[in-house]
């Protein structure tokens, strides 16, 4: 494959980052923001702040036309004075979502000089509280792509099948939030972002790239919402699962919270509805978080990075990498309370 | 030549079609002319191109004919010597090459042409990363070889086409038409179906522009003759398939239903920008237009006279044509540098 | 299991090489269809599509890609009144078109009297 798309690159920050969590994230990949944290920290020894006081960006109430314009413009104001107060000016945002709502709010204020001065306004009047507009917004995707030659120096594993030496085979999916909207936000543009596919190429894996690779997951906030849509949402990843299937895929690794989220647990609706797997074994396709990949690469305990809470269980392809693993300690928790087994699927092994 | 200027009467830049012809025109009436062109063979523009819309003559044949042409009139001409500045002193034209030389001349013929439009940058169509994907000027150069095939060297099933790549569009800043591409299709796809009967052949356009002589009757021919299926639709996305064919999709908006297809060669019909020549020599002196084309005085008028005295243009630098435009336009334009240096006096220019 | 949903079918069109097939027997007996442009000439002066849901440009078009579903039904909206085929700029024989189009799309719903038009209506 050729790829003269990663040319593009974007403006990434080096250091001194404010971090903002996501809202779903920490039910769905509860290690992942936490090992995002410790690479940044402990493997690349930057500073990155954890902010106690933050909350939502309205993302998804936003794109559900719940919450008004003005009024997410000014919970992200609040965010960001959040981290003016916090002597940063480097904005992190670990939602795919968010950043592209505070990529679209910073371009709307830049258009529209006075909307930033009203909502400047509002949020002294509730809150007392002054804001910067950051210097830099990046996505921890974009961050962990920039250093990924540095974090490959401390991996313990590489993306390749110990049994037949080859590459791993690996469908990246990211976010429509995270280019589509601003193409210029994204590292290697709209069409073939080559965030995720940096890092899987420099790690030794090999990206797929198969005919549906640009169609979104079908996330799409309003329509998941109502019951009686989700025929469609799903529908959507459906399609994508059928046109990588040919290429036997070994993961899917995704960077926004929705789409990893959705191609793992649609993974399992698709199956009871259907009795259908997309891989030849019936266990399903694993789908990581970035964070997750590259923790797994680092060392990091599987257990430790959640990845027990996925819906397609990682234990194939922990054993295709390598990866040492305790199987008995599976369903303890990190505080060493012993977890609630969850109950077996009728038609996804696991 | 090195060292010294060279002082000319009238100096033609561009040596495809347009500058050809003028020059020829031009020594016919015993005006002292010199042509100057970028590349090392002549109309490159056409020399890369296989068989010619309306008639399907060679186009090797025209480019032997137009070089003819240079060779029986004895005008002074110089291959592969691309002139990158134009600036007017006093009552010349000074013309420096690549190579840093300079020639002075009273008068300039811009005959810069075009260049195709770079299909990299419709990055959702794959140039460039899927060996499926190819463009129009490719596909010339695969019927030159007299054989069709797809990317394993087979005879392909399907053969798809897509108009207006790199025209009409806002997403890369050209809104304009490109003129000739519409016909090329059609001239592209009955060749395609010539060498290669049993293939299917689509073309998807959002308008067919028709508009010259005979133009019609081929599109006619193409659907009745050859069954070639015209689509009104513009492909939005192209991607690999397993079997290494083109996916491609797009709306057939005449049911108003999307449509999901593979094929084994996609050839997108690009369209024609300003060349480099064009763009850079045009802004030296302050004739540029839109989309940097050379942009004349007058569209009925003086469409051969610029805003500069002693400075003429023709051709496709001023805008997409077709050849017998641009030759037309050529003669025209020699008629008025005829008239030009009939009126002015050596001294006055 | 039951989600209360059900997953949605694709309804793009995907060429078959089989619908391909089909419309290379209909051109073959019907020449002329080849050389419609879509003008809607057809449609715009059709007596049925005046008052009832039938386009019958759509129709064929649909047959051209292989979209076969209840495309039956719509053709017996036809009333075979030859208004289009007087009207069509590029000599498209539509009665023969859609008398073909129904013997292609279901060969029970057609009475001695059609088949006996086929046979010397066949260009
Ligand atoms: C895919 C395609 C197919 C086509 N097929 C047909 C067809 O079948 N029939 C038809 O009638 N038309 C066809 N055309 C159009 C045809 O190519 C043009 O009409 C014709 O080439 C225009 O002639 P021109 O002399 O004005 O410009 P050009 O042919 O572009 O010639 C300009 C010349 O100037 C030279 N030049 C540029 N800058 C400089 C510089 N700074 N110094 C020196 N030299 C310079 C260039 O190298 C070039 O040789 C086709 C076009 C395309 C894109
Ligand atoms: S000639 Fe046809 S293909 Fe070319 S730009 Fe114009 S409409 Fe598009
Ligand atoms: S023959 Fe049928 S389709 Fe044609 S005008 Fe009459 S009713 Fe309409
Ligand atoms: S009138 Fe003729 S050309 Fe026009 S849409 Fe109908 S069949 Fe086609």
């Amino acid at each position: 494959m050729k790829r003269y798309w990663n040319e593009y690159q974007k403006k990434i920050a080096d250091d001194k980052f404010f971090y903002e969590r996501s809202c779903i994230r920490q039910t769905f990949f509860p290690g992942s923001e936490a090992a995002f944290l410790k690479m940044l920290r402990e493997e690349l020894g930057k500073d990155i702040y954890d902010e106690a006081n933050q909350h939502t960006c309205t993302g998804i109430g936003y794109h559900s036309d719940i919450v008004p314009l003005q009024t997410t413009m000014t919970v992200v104001a609040r965010l960001f004075a959040l981290m003016t107060e916090a002597g940063y000016e480097n904005y992190v945002p670990s939602c795919v979502t968010s950043f592209g709502v505070f990529t679209e709010m910073v371009e709307m204020w830049k258009h529209n000089p006075e909307l930033l001065e009203k909502t400047r306004k509002i949020l002294y009047d509730t809150t007392g509280r002054t804001f910067e507009i950051p210097k830099n917004i990046a996505h921890p995707s974009d961050i962990i792509y920039k250093f990924r030659y540095e974090l490959k120096q401390k991996m313990k594993y590489q993306l390749v099948n110990r049994f037949t030496g080859k590459p791993l085979r690996v469908v990246e999916h990211i976010g429509c939030h995270y280019a589509k909207i601003f193409p210029k936000a994204g590292v290697g543009n709209a069409e073939f972002p080559y965030v995720l596919a940096g890092m899987i190429e420099a790690w030794g894996g090999e990206v797929i790239d198969y005919p549906e690779r640009r169609h979104c997951c079908g996330f799409g906030f309003r329509q998941y919402l109502v019951q009686e849509n989700r025929g469609y949402s799903i529908a959507n990843s459906k399609k994508k699962f059928e046109s990588m299937e040919p290429y036997e895929p070994d993961f899917i690794v995704a960077n926004c919270p929705g789409c990893t989220m959705f191609l793992d647990k649609w993974q399992y609706t698709i199956a009871e509805m259907e009795n259908k797997t997309y891989d030849k074994n019936g266990y399903g396709i694993p789908v990581l978080s970035y964070e997750e990949m590259a923790g797994l690469l680092l060392g990091y305990d599987p257990w430790k990075l959640g990845l027990q809470l996925h819906q397609v269980q990682a234990e194939p392809l922990l054993n295709k990498i390598g990866i040492a693993y305790n199987p008995n300690e599976k369903f303890t928790g990190v505080s060493g309370k012993i977890l609630p087994r969850p109950e077996k699927p009728h038609n996804l092994l696991v | 030549m090195d060292g010294k200027i060279i002082s000319i009467q009238v100096a033609i830049i561009g040596g495809g079609p347009a500058g050809i012809e003028a020059a020829s025109i031009l020594s016919r009436y015993g005006v002292q002319v010199s042509l100057f062109e970028g590349e090392s063979k002549w109309a490159h523009n056409i020399g890369n191109k296989f068989k010619l819309f309306p008639d399907f003559s060679s186009a090797d044949e025209l480019v032997q004919t137009l070089s003819q042409k240079i060779v029986e009139n004895q005008i002074p001409a110089y291959l592969s010597t691309k002139i990158v500045a134009l600036e007017k002193q006093k009552n010349a034209w000074v013309l420096t090459d690549e190579q840093g030389r300079s020639y002075v001349a009273d008068t300039v013929l811009l005959a810069t042409g075009y260049d195709i439009f770079d299909a990299k940058r419709k990055e959702e169509l794959g140039y460039g990363i899927y060996n499926g994907v190819m463009t129009s000027v490719d596909l010339e150069a695969m019927l030159k070889t007299g054989k069709i095939t797809n990317v394993l060297g087979e005879q392909p099933q399907c053969v798809t086409f897509l108009q207006c790549v790199g025209s009409r569009d806002e997403k890369i800043g050209n809104h304009y038409c490109s003129k000739v591409c519409c016909v090329t299709a059609v001239k592209q796809a009955i060749e395609v179906k010539k060498m290669s009967p049993q293939t299917d052949v689509f073309v998807f356009y959002m308008d067919l522009r028709m508009w010259g002589q005979g133009f019609e009757e081929l599109y006619r021919e193409a659907q009745e003759k050859y069954s070639i299926r015209f689509v009104r639709g513009r492909i939005s996305e192209a991607a690999s398939t397993f079997d290494d064919r083109v996916q491609i999709k797009a709306e057939d908006t005449l049911v108003g239903q999307p449509l999901k297809m593979s094929t084994d060669l996609l050839v997108l019909m690009v369209g024609m920008e300003a060349s480099c020549g064009t763009k850079k020599l045009a802004a030296c002196c302050g004739i540029d237009g839109e989309y940097g084309f050379a942009l004349s005085k007058q569209p009925h008028l003086a469409d051969n006279q610029t805003a500069q005295r002693g400075l003429f243009v023709a051709g496709a630098c001023k805008r997409p044509m077709s050849i017998s435009d641009a030759i037309n336009d050529a003669r025209a334009a020699a008629t008025e540098i005829v008239e030009y240096l009939k009126i002015v006096p050596a001294n006055k220019k | 299991m039951d989600f209360g949903f059900t997953i949605s079918k694709p309804r793009s069109i995907e060429p078959t090489e089989a619908g391909k097939e089909q419309l290379r027997l209909l051109e073959e007996q019907v020449p002329t269809f080849r050389r419609c442009m879509n003008c809607g000439g057809c449609t715009a002066t059709c007596s049925a599509g005046h008052f009832i849901n039938f386009n019958i440009r759509k129709v064929h078009n649909l047959y051209r890609w292989g979209q076969y579903k209840e495309l039956d039904e719509e053709l017996q909206k036809c009333m075979l009144c030859g208004k289009c085929t007087l009207v069509c700029p590029r000599g498209v024989n539509l009665r023969s078109l859609i008398i073909h189009l129904r013997k292609a799309l279901n060969k029970d719903h057609l009475s001695n009297d059609f088949q006996h038009f086929i046979r010397n209506n066949n260009r």
